[in-house]
């Protein structure tokens, strides 16, 4: 699904978290938006994904106005900062927890859950954790447990929130590879935060530069490293 | 305290490869002080705490058992037993409700006045009980136009049932709140919005998500409600008129029987409420004690 920002503004208050952006997402590309804190991004993923809903301006989904579709509608897979795994539930009901909000008509049976979702533990390589708590996995595996959580609703597109934010290092380069495979093979249209510029160019396909809620350039990780668009992505990149 | 039992008991912690006998402890408080502090402690529970629970069964068993349990199975003292767990039963449910939805709105959406809301929750706590039980007299009773109309059409509320519910739901309605509000501060609203992204109606995402997670919560300030629903007086004793058997709940039976010297029977209902709180108590106990590595599981993330 390729998705088209046109003119996308925000306000909280008298506050401007973003000024009018536009930005076209290929359809199937892995695109980072990258910037520091307060520079709009979290906020643009949260508008992307019904999560918040912009002041003015068009989201499209493949051409369609796509603005006022609930969050529920939209079929985004969301991983959060932290996360934010249902606590009380074992890894195979926080997987299965989207299948099973279905509607009865388009719920899958049982056993086909079962077998979703012990695909999806595989997708991840954590095969057998289906029977554990959140509390009870390491920070990586988390995160892939959320990955797995989103992917099971077999979402349009994926958007993720500093997803190696609260890694260690090690461990985030071993995900940020498992991300890119994990992409490749789904591939579906995945948008995500992170203010790691290091992160974004080795990942993404394309690199949105964000600063103030304005995009300050975006392209290929190559053209933004050649030719900076300006004195702040010049600055931000070299850091 | 579990923390700290864990840290000294070495359960996850690192040590040296063998373990030495006399490991040293993290207090350096001489013994004396220690002692001394544990013995106050310890006094000041059993003057203030037990004592006076111990003090409420002798004398209501004074007489033996015999006496008491007759005592108790007087009309007046039957009626009021009824009157008190029916008016708990009602009152206690709907206050959970309301104050989960009180909770719910001011920990999950922002809006003007809700400083002013908060403010208005914890008001019961501080108007004294009997000046809550004369405001519903004032605005319910048959001196007032309201009170006249109601009265006009049969619907009595004040020296009656109606009139002993809302006095007792005015003095718990903080209860459930003030338990949820912090916990759902704590646990912030990403897993709810994680389950509206997964296609969860907002229903769904309360009742498989916010609710068990408050769960505990929601139990102890439901708890702590019944105790206090049962055992109000002030609000009560206003409202009610003290209409003896009709609108007499326990706490008021306990002092009119108490006021005509049949202190048998004062003490031995005064037993039984004393004995319905720590039924409430142990309740909760056991609850947490059956759902003990559920507790252990969910309670940090």
């Amino acid at each position: 699904m390729h998705i088209d920002i046109e003119e996308l503004a925000k306000e909280f208050g008298t506050e401007r978290a973003l000024h009018p952006v536009s930005l076209s997402i290929p359809s199937g590309a892995l695109i980072a938006l990258l910037g520091p804190s307060g520079s709009g991004k979290t906020t643009l993923l949260r508008i992307l994904g019904g999560l918040e809903f912009p002041t003015s301006g068009r989201v499209l989904f493949d051409g369609q106005d796509a603005t006022g579709l609930t969050v529920q509608e939209r079929r985004a897979g969301f991983v959060f900062q932290h996360y934010a795994l249902f606590r009380h539930m074992t890894v195979f009901e926080n997987v299965a927890y989207g299948l099973r909000a279905r509607k009865r008509r388009e719920r899958p049976t049982e056993a086909e859950i079962g077998r979703r979702v012990n695909r999806l533990l595989d997708l991840i390589q954590l095969p057998d954790i289906g029977g554990r708590y959140p509390n009870q996995l390491s920070g990586g595996q988390r995160q892939r447990v959320a990955l797995a959580r989103a992917l099971a609703i077999e979402p349009r597109m994926l958007l993720l929130d500093e997803p190696f934010g609260a890694l260690d290092a090690k461990v985030r380069k071993e995900l940020r590879q498992g991300l890119r495979e994990i992409h490749d093979r789904t591939g579906i249209t995945s948008v995500f935060v992170t203010h790691d510029q290091e992160e974004a160019m080795e990942l993404a396909d394309l690199v949105v530069v964000m600063s103030m809620g304005r995009i300050e350039q975006a392209g290929k990780p190559a053209e933004i490293r050649a030719k900076p668009a300006t004195a702040f992505v010049r600055d931000f990149i070299a850091a | 305290m579990s923390e700290l039992a864990l840290a000294s008991g070495g359960a996850g912690v690192p040590r040296p490869t063998r373990p030495s006998r006399r490991h040293k402890e993290i207090t350096t408080e001489p013994r004396g002080v220690r002692i001394a502090l544990i013995g106050t402690v310890l006094a000041l529970i059993s003057v203030l705490l037990f004592a006076p629970l111990l003090a409420v069964f002798g004398e209501a068993l004074r007489q033996g058992w015999a006496a008491s349990v007759e005592a108790l199975a007087s009309p007046d003292a039957c009626s009021a037993i009824r009157l008190t767990l029916i008016v708990a039963a009602i009152a206690v449910p709907l206050n959970a409700v309301f104050g989960i939805a009180a909770a719910w709105s001011i920990t999950k959406f922002d809006f003007p006045g809700k400083t002013f809301l908060v403010t208005l929750i914890d008001l019961p706590f501080s108007v004294s009980p009997v000046v809550a039980g004369l405001a519903l007299v004032l605005l319910f009773g048959a001196n007032s136009t309201f009170g006249a109309w109601l009265v006009a059409h049969d619907m009595k509320i004040v020296f009656a049932f109606p009139g002993i519910v809302l006095a007792s739901m005015f003095v718990t309605f903080p209860f459930v709140a003030r338990e949820l509000i912090p916990v759902m501060i704590e646990q912030g609203s990403s897993e709810e919005e994680a389950a509206l992204s997964l296609g969860a109606s907002g229903w769904r995402s309360f009742l498989t998500v916010t609710l068990p997670n408050i769960r505990w919560a929601l139990l102890y300030g439901v708890l702590l409600s019944t105790a206090r629903a049962m055992g109000e007086f002030g609000a009560v004793a206003v409202v009610s008129g003290k209409i003896r058997g009709v609108t007499t709940t326990m706490p008021i039976m306990i002092e009119i029987l108490y006021n005509e010297y049949l202190s048998v029977a004062a003490f031995s209902l005064a037993g039984v409420l004393a004995l319905l709180a720590l039924v409430t108590l142990a309740l909760k106990s056991l609850l947490e004690w059956r759902h003990a590595d559920l507790l252990a599981a969910t309670r940090r993330h």
